[in-house]
């Protein structure tokens, strides 16, 4: 139906312009021989006739015949001539135009070019979008040509790299130097492998056009180098953002009781797993408000993990103060019973966690460097954690305690602070923490019985790295780590990278013992 | 005048300690392979392969018990990494099983067969002598024994422990774990070494070569429980008593824990590359999962709930849960973990002392009633 629409529009409009065709170029676009076709179809782009638009739209739509030695246009039961757009009886002997691959490919090339030249800013900018990739040098006299007419500043932007593209094969050696110094300014790799021949002696006979297209080449590979090296640290950063949620809580304990909590990456396994089945409650429930379900899920995440977390304590580590090797064996045992409770309750595979749509895409900054929205947004998520816990520590009754009991617990217990409801509060908001850091985790990577496990080292290697009880020392060791570890990565591969960073981490406590912001004050061990 | 090593040796076990283990080498050397080979299978008597490898396996984590409870018990340092030690010795040891296959690869080449796979034209420079069992059986103390010196020296000089040293020896595991998983640190990558044919040139399957590594792994097991006992009552065992119980004043009386400290490390290292390096054979695979940081806290828990601080404690721990853990993996496979993470929780909690502490206190309570 749109088709026959817009055919006729054409075809009205062609009466109005009243704008004939070469007929024997429309001729030629019912050749037999490909390579003709394509000829034909360049030569018509390159009058820039609105009229050609009519039927090469006919000819990418399969309504192109050949009847009695001319070329018309069948659409139903109406035909018309294809040179001169008028009324024609349906001819009896039309034979269908055969429009391959390739031609189709040129058809839309041409079709793409020619809606240059439509009114719409709107029908421009997509065309000009399109002829990014896909220039042939034929359509340099039409693109300098709808370049000179363009107005919009983003689209003579867009107009003058395809230009360039197409007088990249120009003859002339000052127009081949004037579109390797536009693209130049540009940052894509399909161009740099376009200027590439180029700087070849075989390539290009011009000394002064080669010498321009290997510094054009240099300056692109440049600002390609900088979006991976952006590309890495953004990434090291939303590594060190895990890091440090999964690292908070975790400094939290360690901090306050001096135990070491082997059962964490279990309560960061809770939370994940929380996120999972707020996503099913929704899914069952509420499935318009799907997209709601992570914000949900963590308030429900903090609490269950914290609940997790207050069992524990009054259970098992409560009893085992002051014989820190005994407790870490113990939460060990309490990591292994919920590693297998999760198995009998979920099952053993990974379960399914989706993304809202809220958080699929991401912000192109450069044409190689996307930054995806889940990973901006758990390193926002991480931000507001860590603000939640710093105010929670330093700006609250609770916090004050908490810290009291860090630096002196005798003394704190001496002036009246409960220190074993502090302890027992703590661990909870540790715990509630990780559930937080469960949560972020279920976002990126799978949700399954075994995914606490990998943590664990990761998380500890950060509070010791710290220093015990900073959160200042957590959040520059998660950062430091994350982005040196991706780095590193990038430069070595993962698994030397991760050795190395624990290497460095073993030498660094050489150094510093107490990590890098050691709590000053007399201690006896 | 000090009294001659013999003697002291002989002092460091009492009667009724060396009868036990008497008693015990009799079984292993003697009983067990009259059972195996001179009873008919179908009699109540006959001992079956299957139980030879269970028991020799064990006793391997047996020795390593001991390793840790040197250490742990009476050191006070939790090592979370022992794991890596055992598979070096191990891994070394299984260069030479992988070389005694010879041509009888599934790819007939001189090369192992990984390494065929990975299209290798020679032995990498560190496999070169793997077909001497006497540079082997150097290696497995050696290596072992040059980790923990390097490691344990940094550690300890910085005086890093308590739970910072076990988190460190677990991250140590998991790299080494990480490391030997890769394909191009040629050794198998996930696959580890496995199919051994020949040891000595002996089949590594027939009954004769089974019952020579048994009786070898228990004589082995015994000599390093009456080498612990002679250690940890000599003048070195109570120092390092002392630096577990107090390192501080230890170190204001004039004595510098660090090299107390790294001598057990290393003795501890290199009884687990032994313990190792018997394992393989028996069990017929080694891989990178042995130095998973799973593995390694699981001989903790040996110790724990055999007792430490006792030598007996932890070959009784290292028995009772290996014991358990091959009848539940069988019959309930889904509770093995449920079991072993309460154990950890119980032992810890209600047991400090594991199952020697309570026996001790269940025959003084009936003494002290007596009386």
């Amino acid at each position: 139906m749109t088709k026959t629409i817009l055919v006729f529009l054409l075809y009205a409009c062609s009466l109005s312009a009243q704008a004939a065709l070469d007929a024997a170029q429309v001729r030629q676009l019912a050749a037999e021989d490909s390579s003709d076709k394509v000829a034909a179809i360049r030569q018509l782009t390159q009058t820039a006739d609105p009229d050609a638009v009519r039927v090469l739209q006919a000819m990418a739509d399969d309504s192109l015949y050949l009847a009695g030695g001319k070329a018309v246009i069948i659409d139903g039961d109406k035909a018309f001539d294809a040179a001169t757009g008028a009324a024609i009886r349906v001819p009896a002997d039309a034979e269908s135009v055969t429009v391959n691959n390739r031609i189709r490919g040129e058809l839309a090339n041409a079709l793409a070019a020619l809606k240059l030249f439509d009114a719409d800013a709107g029908v421009r900018l997509a065309s000009a979008q399109k002829l990014q990739s896909s220039v042939s040098p034929e359509m340099a006299p039409l693109l300098a040509q709808a370049l000179e007419k363009e107005g919009d500043a983003q689209i003579r932007a867009l107009l003058t790299v395809a230009h360039a593209q197409a007088n990249l094969g120009n003859d002339d050696p000052a127009a081949r130097m004037a579109a390797v110094k536009a693209l130049s300014e540009t940052s894509s790799p399909t161009i740099k492998s376009l200027l590439l021949p180029l700087t070849d002696k075989a390539g290009e006979p011009d000394d002064k056009v080669r010498y321009e297209a290997i510094a054009a080449v240099k300056a692109i590979d440049g600002r390609l180098a900088l979006a991976e090296n952006l590309g890495r640290v953004f990434s090291g950063l939303s590594l060190g953002s895990i890091l440090l949620l999964a690292a908070l809580g975790l400094a939290i304990t360690y901090g306050v009781m001096g135990i070491i909590n082997m059962a964490h990456g279990e309560l960061l396994m809770v939370g994940a797993y929380a996120a999972y089945g707020m996503q099913s409650l929704f899914r069952a429930y509420l499935p318009d408000w799907i997209d709601w379900y992570l914000p949900a899920a963590i308030p429900v995440a903090f609490f269950a993990a914290a609940l997790v977390g207050v069992v524990m304590e009054r259970t098992v580590i409560r009893w085992l103060y002051g014989r820190t090797l005994e407790t870490l064996l113990a939460t060990w045992g309490i990591s292994l019973v919920l590693i297998q409770s999760a198995r009998v309750l979920f099952g053993a595979q990974n379960v399914e966690v989706s993304n809202p749509t809220w958080m699929s895409g991401g912000i192109e900054l450069l044409p190689n460097l996307v930054l995806p929205w889940n990973r901006i947004i758990i390193v926002g998520f991480a931000l507001f954690v860590l603000t939640l816990v710093w105010v929670l520590m330093n700006r609250t009754r609770l916090g004050m305690f908490v810290r009291a009991v860090t630096q002196n617990r005798p003394m704190a217990g001496c002036v009246g602070v409960p220190t074993a409801r502090i302890d027992t509060l703590a661990f909870a908001l540790g715990a509630g923490i990780a559930g937080l850091g469960g949560v972020a985790l279920s976002q990126i990577s799978n949700v399954g019985p075994d995914m606490g496990q990998g943590y664990i080292v990761d998380s500890f290697m950060v509070v010791v790295v710290g220093g015990v009880g900073q959160l200042a020392g957590a959040v520059w060791a998660a950062l430091g780590l994350g982005i040196l570890s991706k780095l590193l990565e990038g430069w070595a591969g993962a698994v030397i990278a991760k050795i190395s960073i624990l290497v460095c981490i073993i030498i660094f406590i050489q150094k510093r013992p107490q990590g890098i912001f050691a709590l000053k004050g007399r201690f006896v061990e | 005048m000090r009294r001659p090593l013999t003697l002291r040796i002989i002092d460091s076990l009492d009667g009724k300690a060396w009868l036990a283990l008497g008693v015990f080498l009799a079984l292993a050397l003697v009983a067990v392979p009259v059972l195996h080979l001179a009873v008919p299978e179908d009699s109540a008597f006959h001992v079956s392969t299957y139980v030879i490898t269970l028991i020799g396996k064990i006793m391997c984590y047996a020795l390593v018990a001991v390793a840790m409870d040197l250490i742990w018990g009476y050191g006070g340092i939790l090592s979370l990494g022992h794991g890596l030690f055992f598979a070096l010795g191990g891994y070394a040891f299984g260069m030479y099983l992988m070389r005694q296959i010879g041509r009888d690869g599934s790819y007939q080449s001189d090369l192992p067969d990984f390494m065929v796979f990975l299209d290798w034209k020679e032995l990498p420079w560190f496999w070169s002598g793997s077909d001497s069992f006497l540079w082997v059986a150097i290696l497995v103390v050696v290596v072992p024994a040059i980790v923990a010196f390097i490691f344990g020296y940094f550690a300890f000089r910085s005086r890093i422990k308590g739970v910072y040293f076990s988190i460190i020896t677990q991250a140590l595991t998991y790299a080494a774990m990480l490391l030997f998983f890769r394909n191009e640190t040629g050794f198998g990558g996930n696959n580890g070494f496995t199919d051994f044919k020949r040891v000595l040139g002996y089949t590594v399957t027939s009954p004769e070569t089974r019952l020579v590594l048994f009786g070898l792994t228990a004589l082995l097991l015994a000599a390093t429980l009456v080498f612990a006992a002679w250690l940890v009552k000599s003048k070195f065992g109570r120092v390092l008593a002392a630096i577990r119980d107090a390192e501080s004043r230890v170190m204001f009386i004039g004595y510098n824990p660090l090299w107390y400290k790294l001598f057990i490390w290393v003795v501890s290292a290199v009884l687990c590359g032994i313990a190792g390096a018997l394992y393989v054979p028996q069990v017929g695979i080694i891989n990178p999962s042995e130095m998973s940081p799973a593995n390694s806290i699981e001989i903790a828990i040996w110790v724990a709930v055999g007792g430490r601080g006792t030598l007996i404690g932890p070959v009784i721990g290292a028995f009772v849960v290996n014991l358990a853990k091959s009848w539940f993996t069988v019959s309930f496979p889904e509770y093995w973990l449920f079991f072993l993470g309460l154990l950890f929780i119980v032992v810890t909690l209600m047991l400090p002392q594991g199952l020697v502490g309570l026996w001790k206190k269940l025959t003084t309570r009936k003494e002290g009633a007596a009386a």
